[in-house]
């Protein structure tokens, strides 16, 4: 059986993990926020954070996961996500322009490019909480086995 | 010379693929899927669509790969036998004539009895039916719209902020879906007593 729920027996492998997963981590942001000169944005961003968390998941146990970030929390997160990204859309509407029309959005800058561009840095943190929640969501379910035992092998 | 790698990497991938079918262990079978994803990103990068290739390596080879494995812990791993190999004849001539019919398309403008029959375009050709219609005004004016390099970022985010938004939503509802199946929140007093646990499972 593939042992991925339990902490990790070699120490090298859980000081790997502790080492890596803030690095891992700081790429994701990096590639979130530089999605607007390289390639990348929220949804390639968000997955390499989640892919942090799941690391931490396999190599210091998945209880120790669920310690830092409840499905609770993942659930609100994948959901405000979505509703950060709409909002921005919303927001734009209070300034008499069209839906997710970001460049009439007077508050963030003065300049009209500038205010696009920071628009599309908002929705995409937007698009990054809710791929990256929804992601580490669907480990912890698919690695939940306090309730059922895997099927054995009947081949 | 990029044909070449394109052509070298995509034998590989055939081999991955075939490999992955007709390994003995399903969990052989995942992560040469996770190689084939990896190889399969190259191939994107290599035709210059470096965003899909990001995507693919950090969708395709690295969270769907532990996603599978995990859901094999479930399902219980196994050993399978490759299917009986049954060459399908049809479908090799099918591919075969696809494929001379591309190589053709390929070359070079023919006319066919007095009928031109256009070629295909070169791969990132400006004046290709596909870049004639909205992709230069994106390409001209991302900079000065947007302050954004990435055109790929702008279109996304920007130009076509409605189909990311609606993607988005896609990703929460299927998430939500998923959870439905799966079941949430077991053993953190949101789900039945233990012993109506034991009694599902034992039934």
């Amino acid at each position: 059986m593939i042992g991925i729920t339990g902490r990790h027996d070699s120490v090298i492998v859980r000081t790997g993990v502790r080492l890596l997963a803030p690095l891992v981590q700081l790429f994701g942001l990096y590639v979130i926020f530089h999605g607007h000169y390289s390639p990348g944005g929220g949804f390639q961003g968000g997955v390499i954070i989640a892919a942090s968390y799941i690391l931490i998941g396999l190599g210091l146990g998945r209880d120790r996961l669920e310690e830092m970030v409840s499905e609770e929390t993942l659930i609100k997160l994948a959901g405000l996500g979505v509703l950060v990204y709409a909002g921005v859309g919303a927001w734009s509407l209070f300034y008499g322009a069209d839906y997710l029309d970001y460049g009439a959005i007077t508050a963030l800058d003065d300049r009209a490019d500038m205010r696009r561009s920071l628009g599309i840095l908002l929705v995409e943190l937007g698009v990054a909480i809710t791929v990256s929640s929804v992601l580490v969501l669907m480990f912890l379910r698919l690695t939940d086995d306090r309730d059922d035992q895997p099927v054995e092998a009947s081949a | 010379m990029s044909l070449y790698l394109n052509s070298l990497l995509v034998l590989f991938l055939l081999g991955l693929a075939i490999l992955a079918i007709r390994t003995r262990r399903l969990f052989t079978s995942v992560v040469i899927l996770g190689a084939f994803g990896f190889v399969l990103a190259l191939v994107w990068a290599n035709l210059g669509a470096v965003d899909v290739s990001f995507t693919e390596a950090v969708v395709g080879a690295g969270i769907s790969t532990v996603f599978v494995l995990a859901a094999l812990r479930r399902v219980g791993e196994r050993e399978v036998e490759p299917g009986a190999s049954r060459f399908q004849a049809g479908g090799g001539v099918a591919l075969l004539c696809l494929g001379l019919v591309l190589l053709m398309a390929k070359s070079e403008t023919r006319t066919v009895d007095g009928h031109e029959v256009p070629r295909l375009p070169a791969i990132g050709a400006k004046d290709s039916p596909a870049a004639r219609n909205v992709s230069p005004y994106y390409i001209e004016h991302a900079e000065e719209d947007a302050h954004t390099p990435n055109i790929v970022t702008a279109v996304l985010a920007d130009y076509r902020g409605y189909d990311t938004m609606l993607e988005t939503g896609v990703v929460f509802t299927a998430a939500m879906a998923s959870i439905l199946i799966l079941g949430v929140g077991c053993g953190q007093g949101n789900g039945p007593p233990p012993a109506a646990r034991d009694e599902e499972s034992s039934s």
